[in-house]
């Protein structure tokens, strides 16, 4: 860059000497400003990471202080006597575990049909943005749902229809997250597949759905981290369970709604085990993210 | 050694094929379906209540279970109420968050507050919910209402939201324990529209001498204004569904709040609450009539979020 | 083989990207065992037409081609003939090297396994056939059970030769196989190409006009969708007949 020293002395020229103390006041101005909305935003994250800090040392406070062999043992009691809460923490393992199971293989090949399939046709716009609305629908309004079409015909609360409802907060993760891990397969690879004569099937089924595979666990497990928080869902179709109770097909006892019903109560007690269980749930939830989060960081994949 | 290069392996393999372009494409339909089934077992559960009220339903503050009176006023207004509170409260602290992240973050702190955001996005409703009604409410009911109501109780106009009694729960707390909940929603979102906003356009601006603050006024939020809104959008959908953490510490009346410390009803905690103990058709149906209003609304909300997302996408693609 | 001694004969072949005219009226027969470059500046449609040789083209919307292309007597244009039973017959590696999840052995085999139905021991030996072809087989027979991402690029790419070699398709099609490696991985590789041709007709695409004269008996130069000039690898580069065919081999332009 030649800046001749003519073209220096033009440019000190140009600048009009009366709007000096004018243009000061203005920066100043301007550069107040600036370091208000920059504080401002410092503020804001602090703002968010005291509730965050406060949240989680209230819940370690509290929850580990109801910690105790028994509740992992013991049923939920009555009010006054002692107890746990391993009937809630089966029931809630059972409906995780069967809701998971249920909505993985729907959510898995919606989501193939949406990346591998999804080029032409009005189907896969449309049930993508149908998923997505799903993603951050009210989880209350799908227990309603099940209530009404599973819960009403079949006459009676149940495990399986809270695993239903379970399931259905599972799918539209699921669907996402799979579709994005399949795009994100290079194209290149499907083609070698094809390239050697491979039914487009195999091509996806072995190879392309095969490479994505953190990806798709990934998303899986996050999906399971949502639906472990879950109690909305839960309320009109697995309702609760007092006792100990292994057949899905009665009301089944899970940590949310034990909490629910426990913290709700003025029974210290059930108040204790009600911190518990929220500690339980929580460290779960959170043990999940970390897990799925260093699963999706496996960008080599050995098979 | 056989060989398959035969019709009938050949012929087995196109059904093969058929078959499973059928199958993925039935579970995608199903998603779809799910939509459309929610609506209609919605609509048709409500259906007593809709000939009983008809539209009158919307605007009567009426709760009353033994007479079999109805009315969505309380619990409507209370979702609407609490999640414009989480809104007011939220949106700028997830906006001040987004640009700390983008443009004032070192380099060592991103991955911890990113980490720290999706914590706060994860813990589930009803940690907040016990959080809010055991530790948060007592502690604002002591320390900090008091001085709410008596700094602001007297203010003309808007004096009478801080005239309540210090419950410590009710809308307020409602709608801050909301605000928290939706400000990692809303700040990720904001963060991920930043971040594409072009370099060279911010540098564009700060090689003209602005400060980082013009640059985010002027440049990063027009351009990513559409996402912005979206985000927003996205953040309201997810207040207006909550429940848990909402049924905790909203108090529970059917009443109408008078002001931001009384308790009062949303929809989803009108459900939570009372669905168990509903009999009686009307009563059912009359809740269920909440829930499809509350389905009605987020959806019209969420889908809007959707499309002002997308059409920043389209923007980025073109500019790009 | 066909009668007058060509293995693929391509009679009045156009390709279209939508509207886009991509291929234009190409003609040309491609001689068995023997190595076809096909050559010319970015965007000339070298690439297309080998993609055409495959039908690979159809698994993206809004592609087609119209003409023939004829491999041993039939027009594999034709809509009744069974695309993946070609591509067993006309196997094709790629730019960049492809292997896929799974064990070398596996990647192997995943074609083989396809069309043919092969005992424990005749399917080692295959295995064990197609590395050596690649001359890959020394320095992977002790790891056959890792994975494929595990090899450098070099040996990717030749894996992916053996891969495709494994299926004993008639025809390879290789399109730039060379150009995401090294030059060491580039000479063996070339090496293979000229002891594969003894099995196999190759036809090859190449942005690199000094591995066309390495390596081809027969090279085509392509430009804007035409085949302009067709003939023998050395008369095309010592005596091109088209001007434009000289303009592109001296380098006036690229």
């Amino acid at each position: 860059m030649n800046t001749t020293p003519q073209t220096m002395q033009s440019i000190k020229l140009s600048s009009p000497p009366a709007s000096l103390t004018m243009s000061a006041s203005l920066y100043r101005k301007r550069r107040l400003i600036n370091s208000v909305n920059m504080i401002a935003s410092m503020l804001a994250v602090l703002f968010g990471l005291f509730w965050l800090c406060w949240i989680l040392f209230t819940l370690l406070q509290y929850g580990v202080a109801g910690l105790s062999l028994a509740v992992f043992t013991q049923s939920t009691p009555p009010p006054g006597s002692a107890g746990g809460l391993a009937n809630a923490i089966f029931g809630s393992l059972m409906m995780t575990l069967f809701g998971t199971l249920i909505g993985t293989p729907v959510g898995i090949l919606a989501g193939v049909y949406l990346a591998e399939f999804g080029q032409r046709g009005w189907l896969a716009p449309a049930t993508r943005f149908i998923n997505d609305i799903l993603l951050s629908a009210p989880s209350i309004v799908i227990g309603l749902f099940v209530y009404e079409v599973y819960v009403v015909s079949v006459g009676h609360f149940s495990g399986w229809a809270g695993s239903l409802a379970l399931s259905l907060l599972v799918i539209p993760v699921v669907v996402r997250t799979t579709e994005n891990m399949l795009r994100l397969v290079p194209s290149s690879l499907r083609e070698a597949a094809a390239a050697l004569g491979a039914p487009q099937w195999k091509v996806i089924m072995h190879v392309t759905l095969r490479s994505a595979k953190a990806g798709v666990m990934t998303g899986v497990l996050l999906a399971v981290a949502r639906i472990s928080g879950e109690t909305a869902p839960l309320l009109f179709t697995a309702l609760n369970n007092q006792f100990w109770n292994g057949n899905m097909n009665q009301p089944m006892a899970n940590l949310p709604i034990v909490i629910f019903q426990f913290a709700m109560s003025p029974y210290a007690d059930w108040h204790t085990l009600a911190w518990a269980g929220s500690l339980l749930i929580t460290f779960s939830v959170l043990a999940l993210n970390i897990v799925a989060r260093w699963l999706g960081s496996q960008k080599t994949q050995s098979h | 050694m056989t060989q398959f290069l035969n019709a009938k392996h050949m012929q087995h393999q196109r059904r093969l094929d058929r078959a499973f372009f059928l199958l993925t494409r039935f579970f995608a339909f199903l998603v779809l379906a799910l939509l459309i089934g929610i609506l209609i077992s919605l609509l048709i559960g409500s259906v007593p209540s809709i000939k009983s009220f008809g539209l009158g339903f919307l605007f009567s503050s009426e709760w009353d279970p033994v007479n079999n009176h109805f009315g969505a006023l309380v619990p409507m207004f209370g979702t609407l109420v609490t999640s414009f509170i989480a809104l007011l409260i939220g949106v700028p602290v997830s906006f001040g968050i987004a640009i700390f992240l983008t443009e004032l973050c070192p380099t060592w702190l991103k991955r911890p507050l990113g980490i720290a955001i999706e914590l706060l996005a994860g813990i589930p409703s009803i940690i907040y919910g016990m959080w809010g009604l055991f530790v948060f409410a007592p502690l604002f009911a002591d320390k900090v209402q008091p001085l709410l109501i008596s700094a602001f109780g007297g203010l003309p106009g808007v004096g009478f939201l801080f005239r309540g009694a210090p419950m410590g729960i009710g809308m307020f707390t409602a709608g801050l324990i909301l605000a928290i909940m939706v400000i990692p929603f809303i700040a990720s979102v904001m963060r991920d529209v930043f971040e594409v906003v072009p370099t060279m356009l911010k540098e564009s601006a700060y090689g003209l001498g602005s400060t980082t603050w013009e640059v985010v006024r002027y440049v990063v939020l027009p351009y990513t204004k559409n996402g912005v809104i979206g985000g927003i959008m996205l953040g309201l959908g997810r207040a207006l569904g909550e429940t848990m953490a909402v049924t905790f510490v909203i108090g529970n009346s059917a009443n109408f709040p008078d002001n931001l410390f009384a308790p009062g009803n949303s929809i989803s905690s009108t459900l939570a609450n009372e669905f168990a103990e509903a009999n009686g058709e009307m009563y059912l149906s009359s809740l269920i009539e909440l829930g499809l209003i509350l389905f009605f609304i987020t959806f019209v909300v969420l889908a809007c979020s959707k499309l002002l997302l997308l059409r920043l996408k389209k923007q980025e693609g073109r500019a790009s | 083989m066909a009668e007058n001694g060509t293995k693929l004969q391509v009679r009045n072949l156009n390709f279209y990207y939508g509207k886009f005219q991509a291929l234009k009226n190409i003609e040309l027969d491609i001689a068995p065992n023997k190595v076809t470059a096909f050559i010319g500046p970015s965007g000339c449609g070298k690439s297309t037409l080998l993609r055409t040789f495959n039908r690979m083209y159809e698994l993206y919307p809004g592609l087609r081609a119209e003409g023939e292309i004829i491999l041993d007597e039939q027009n594999i244009l034709e809509r009744n003939i069974d695309v993946n039973l070609l591509r067993a017959k006309v196997g094709m590696v790629f730019q960049k090297p492809t292997p896929f999840p799974m064990s070398i052995y596996d990647n192997i085999t995943f074609g083989v396994r396809l069309y043919e139905k092969l005992s424990r021991s005749e399917t080692d030996d295959r295995i064990e056939w197609a590395l050596r072809k690649a001359a890959l087989w020394d320095e992977v027979k002790d790891k056959l059970k890792q994975s494929g991402n595990s090899l450098s690029g070099g040996q990717q790419q030749r894996l992916c030769i053996a891969r495709a070699v494994a299926a004993r398709p008639e025809v390879l099609l290789l399109d730039e196989p060379t150009s995401a490696l090294d030059p060491i991985s580039t000479a063996h590789i070339e090496e293979l190409i000229h002891e594969l041709k003894e099995d196999y007709t190759i036809a090859i695409v190449t942005h690199n006009m000094q591995q066309a004269a390495r390596v081809s008996d027969y090279t085509a130069y392509m430009y804007l969708g035409e085949m302009v000039e067709f003939g023998e690898t050395d008369a095309i580069f010592t005596a091109p007949k088209q001007k434009a065919t000289e303009d592109y081999i001296t380098g006036k332009f690229g």
